[in-house]
């Protein structure tokens, strides 16, 4: 457990925050801009004096009461910020080599030619920071960190400064280093879609306070909190590849056994393969009865959750059951009165056909 | 072609503007990484104080350092009862007032270079278990590389230029405390104007060459690339 109680003054708002975070996985700190969450990592790695009490597990970083705070050099962290922040006057290299010569040899469970593998940065190595791309550089920062065999991970918007193309480039990386190393992550973002692909744990944060926090699928599907995630309001589906239709380039993606299962555009990902959808609200329609002559290639059937009133007046948010997953839709207020929704109704769930995540 | 007393003036010179150089770099390297980081409100006194040679007539700094250091002055009873005796007239004394009279111009440069280090590049150090004597050395110092190449000429060759304070509390001693500038002056007092010109244009050229040297040596490498 990452146990994390945090009060600092800042201007605008206080800092306030209790967290007791998952020792596995990523969590990620979510909320907008200025709502603290970079705070509370900066004070997880000592960078920041907030008063309270940190403590990873057994290890206690801080603890205000009895007198006790671990410098940042310290405290067995990685830590990656959006600039990458790598040192101009050494070679990739020499960057990789900083830390990691910084550990004592007893302490290295991570190897750096792993790393350098995970991150593909072996052709990079003799390179000096200021000719490598932004997508270059975010690896390396990683692989940085991560050579020092942290017990903890914590990441900075590390994709906020990466243009589109150098996101997708990063992302897979970061989807590795996860499965791979089995270490802990926190991870702060303003962008849903990364937290959707990448987070098992959500913590969301506004003005300097945690106004919900859980596992990432539940958060997601809650009707109470959608205001936070704006347009990008939807669910994720976590299951495996069922079956490829090479004719058509899909692939099915089996949630919940013959309960829920959706097709989605093919990423070349083999059968058997654990998989992950991001299910927006605003992809999927409801219908009483089951449509035919539609464009709509998932139909779920299951049944009305749960109703709530969404950001905007006129629509509309509706939890349906579907097998052992749950599915979110955004209406108009105005469809479901038409449609007589009700909670304890069966409906299909129409679902656009969408991207798989690895 | 030089003189054997104006070889001795060369040589005190150098000596001089050497040690003083290392003294500086020493005294001014942790004065400018505190004025580069500091958010104490004292920051704009202590920087003004490192200035004032900047602003003061060398005279102004050669008299105070003179009383300072002389019989009376709590600097020349604390020499006089270490047993180290009076500084003015003395190479030492010299050195020490060379000391003050150059800070600006070796404290300054490695300021700026400090400032120009990011905070973010020290954080990341930390991140990687740099203890703060290790951040300073393994990153800061050779970040601020330029600024130290800038600080150390500066400070050799401002010392070099000097003249008032270097009459007013070392004299015209031979050997001891004349300085290629007091050489030159004497020279000129003398009107013999062919051995002025000899260490004139020697120091003309001296100058000339350090300052191209420097600006070649800071010529920015490579254009950084935005973030």
């Amino acid at each position: 457990m990452i146990d994390a109680r945090l009060a600092l003054p800042r201007r605008g708002f206080t800092l306030d925050v209790a967290l007791a975070l998952p020792q596995t996985g990523v969590t990620a700190l979510f909320g907008p801009s200025g709502c603290g969450k970079t705070t509370v990592l900066r004070a997880l790695a000592g960078l920041e004096r907030a008063a309270g009490r940190v403590a990873l597990g057994a290890e206690v970083w801080q603890d205000d009461a009895a007198g006790r705070f671990v410098p940042t050099h310290e405290r067995a962290i990685g830590y990656v910020i959006q600039e990458a922040a790598l040192f101009p006057h050494l070679d990739v290299r020499r960057n990789l080599a900083y830390g990691l010569k910084r550990i004592a040899p007893g302490e290295r469970r991570i190897a750096l030619d792993q790393v350098v593998e995970l991150l593909g940065i072996t052709h990079l190595l003799e390179r000096r920071p200021d000719t490598l791309s932004g997508g270059e550089r975010q690896r390396v920062a990683i692989a940085r960190a991560l050579a020092t065999s942290p017990k903890l991970l914590l990441m900075d918007e590390p994709l906020a400064a990466l243009d589109a193309k150098r996101k997708a480039e990063v992302l897979p990386y970061l989807d590795r280093l996860h499965a791979e190393l089995g270490l802990p992550i926190v991870y702060v973002s303003h962008a849903i879609d990364e937290v959707a692909r990448l987070a098992d744990h959500l913590v969301l944060m506004d003005a300097g306070r945690v106004t919900a926090a859980g596992p990432l699928a539940g958060m997601l599907a809650r009707l109470d909190l959608p205001v936070a995630y704006g347009d990008d309001a939807g669910v994720v589906l976590d299951g495996v590849v069922g079956e490829r239709d090479e004719r058509w380039l899909l692939a099915r993606l089996d949630v919940d056994g013959e309960a829920c299962r959706l097709w989605a555009r093919d990423q070349g990902l083999p059968v058997g393969r654990r998989v992950r959808l991001h299910v927006l609200a605003r992809d999927v329609s409801l219908t009483r009865t089951p449509q035919t002559g539609t464009s709509i290639g998932n139909q779920l059937r299951g049944t009305i959750e749960a109703i709530a009133d969404d950001e905007h007046p006129a629509l509309a948010l509706v939890r349906v059951r579907v097998g052992g997953a749950a599915v979110v839709a955004r209406l108009t207020r105005r469809s479901a009165h038409t449609l007589e929704l009700a909670v304890g109704m069966p409906v299909w769930a129409q679902v656009k056909t969408v991207a798989l995540m690895e | 072609m030089l003189s054997p007393a104006e070889w001795s003036a060369v040589r005190l010179t150098a000596e001089l503007a050497g040690l003083t150089t290392v003294l500086l770099l020493l005294v001014g390297t942790p004065m400018a990484w505190w004025l580069a980081r500091t958010s104490s409100p004292a920051k704009p006194v202590w920087a003004a104080l490192v200035a004032m040679p900047l602003v003061l007539p060398p005279t102004v700094i050669g008299f105070y350092l003179l009383l300072l250091m002389g019989p009376q002055g709590p600097v020349g009873q604390l020499t006089q009862s270490l047993g180290l005796g009076r500084l003015p007239f003395t190479f030492a004394g010299l050195v020490v007032a060379s000391v003050i009279y150059s800070l600006p111009f070796v404290v300054q440069p490695l300021q700026q270079a400090f400032e120009a280090v990011p905070e973010r590049t020290l954080e990341a150090a930390a991140t990687l278990r740099a203890s703060p004597w290790d951040r300073f050395f393994s990153v800061a110092v050779p970040l601020a590389r330029p600024g130290f190449v800038t600080a150390s000429v500066l400070g050799f060759a401002h010392t070099v230029g000097e003249f008032g304070v270097v009459l007013m509390i070392g004299g015209n001693i031979p050997d001891k405390t004349r300085v290629l500038s007091v050489a030159i002056y004497d020279h000129v007092e003398a009107t013999e104007f062919a051995q002025a010109h000899r260490l004139a244009a020697g120091m003309v050229v001296f100058a000339l060459v350090v300052l191209v040297t420097l600006y070649v040596s800071n010529r920015p490498r490579r254009e950084e690339r935005p973030a």
